[in-house]
């Protein structure tokens, strides 16, 4: 599953490790993840990722 | 104050600011603080960042001091906030700079700051070096610690690191190094700066202390943007104070925070107090009229638990409260116990919008969440005690 990177700050979200402090589990694909979803580093919203190159 | 040489052909030519009381709108720094900048006189002249706008005239003076009719070659800018950056254009326009340094965030930050069009500014991600004739220019990027355009320089032939925004803190002073102050008064300021400044991003401060130490460089010399100089002894002192900050260790010790407006919270809080005190935990009663929020903050940072206690007022909390929560969670503090405590008149939603704020920091709740109709009776009051006895046997768990 594609790593995506916080254009804000670098955080990357691995879908292997998802973000289980906030509420993601390990292994949700960052398409899943929700809406309200925030970079847990910046506090970037979700459309502030890129995928990983 | 008149510049000061550090090592040989480095200075500062930062300037005092001995008036300001409020740093940035929402942190109070009742010393006042500095802008420090730094020069460094080569085959290449570098300023390394400039000061707040308001001192604009008196950073000229400085450099006049140390380069008489000399050019500045080059810029490094660490970070693009007005403290720092505030008179960059000023500065551009006045000494043509043949390059300006700064982060690939930063070049972003810079150019929707002045909307230049032509400056000479070229990106340094980390790990570009830049000779300036005797000495390197090293650039390590600090990206959210605290901004993302952060940036620190490290110049090797001296082991010296111009830190920016970490290490610092709000200091109005004659002495410019660490080691001629109080230390206790120093440690105060830099806890302040830390809980209100760089708090939230303390996993960043870990990963990048470690990312440094992995460098394996030597560093004799921390220079940071606002307050004391860090040297000999004291580098090693601040990078654990450091360490010990971001790692946030609750203490034995409790805040109990609230706002009244006709006592009755105010007095389950001193009751509450007296179960936690009674138990041998050190409890603070903070009010959010008698304190401003970063005050409070500045308690709450290095405390195990944070008792939260309003009335309902218009179905809600008090205003104040509301804004000392806001500020909180903000802020992002980690590994804390909560309880929630208030009264009411007729409807009584204070401990259940007070508890959602405890839940949103992730703090552990501490049950019962007290609240009492009008005025708190004998049996009101005990059983605030016993929650305070029941938070500092958590208390104790917790810190072990």
């Amino acid at each position: 599953m594609e790593k995506y990177v916080c254009n804000i700050c670098g955080y990357v979200y691995d879908p292997a490790v998802g973000d289980p402090d906030n509420g993601v589990e390990p292994g949700t694909k960052f398409a899943d993840v929700p809406d309200d979803w925030t970079c847990p580093v910046c506090g970037a919203s979700k459309d502030d990722f890129s995928p990983e190159v | 104050m008149k510049p000061v040489e550090l090592k040989k052909d480095i200075w500062w030519v930062g300037c005092v600011d001995w008036n300001r009381r409020n740093f940035h709108g929402y942190s109070l720094s009742p010393l006042g603080t500095t802008y420090n900048n730094y020069l460094i006189v080569d085959e290449k002249v570098t300023l390394v960042d400039t000061v707040d706008k308001s001192f604009w005239s008196r950073l000229k003076c400085n450099l006049a001091q140390v380069l008489g009719d000399r050019k500045i070659d080059y810029f490094v800018i660490n970070h693009l906030e007005p403290d720092h950056a505030g008179c960059l254009a000023e500065a551009v326009a006045y000494y043509k700079p043949e390059k300006i340094y700064t982060s690939p965030m930063g070049e972003k930050a810079m150019q929707a700051h002045f909307h230049y069009k032509d400056w000479p500014v070229e990106v340094v991600p980390t790990g570009t070096e830049v000779s300036i004739g005797r000495h390197t220019l090293n650039f390590v990027e600090t990206r959210m610690l605290h901004w993302p355009d952060s940036m620190a320089t490290y110049v090797p032939e001296a082991k010296l690191m111009f830190t920016n925004d970490a290490f610092g803190q709000n200091i109005a002073s004659s002495e410019r190094f660490a080691d001629e102050y109080d230390r206790h008064v120093l440690e105060q300021s830099m806890r302040h700066y830390y809980a209100n400044i760089v708090l939230p991003y303390s996993p960043v401060v870990l990963k990048t202390l470690a990312a440094i130490e992995d460098m394996g460089i030597e560093i004799d010399t921390v220079c940071p943007d606002h307050g004391l100089i860090f040297r000999g002894d004291d580098v090693a002192w601040v990078i654990e104070k450091y360490k010990e900050y971001a790692e946030q260790k609750p203490k034995n010790k409790a805040v109990i925070v609230y706002d009244s407006m006709w006592h009755s919270t105010e007095h389950m809080a001193e009751a509450v107090a007296a179960g936690l005190a009674d138990k041998g935990v050190s409890v603070k009663i903070m009010s959010v009229k008698a304190d401003h929020h970063s005050t409070i903050m500045t308690e709450i940072f290095d405390a195990a638990a944070v008792v939260v206690g309003s009335p309902t007022h218009n179905n809600g909390i008090l205003p104040l409260m509301a804004d000392m929560l806001t500020y909180m969670k903000g802020l992002r503090p980690m590994n804390k116990l909560g309880a929630a405590i208030g009264s009411f008149g007729w409807s009584g939603e204070c401990v259940k919008i007070l508890n959602g704020w405890l839940e949103d920091m992730k703090m552990e709740v501490v049950e019962p969440n007290l609240k009492v109709k009008h005025v708190p009776t004998h049996d009101d009051y005990q059983q605030c005690y016993d929650l305070g006895v029941s938070l500092a046997e958590r208390i104790k768990e917790k810190i072990g």
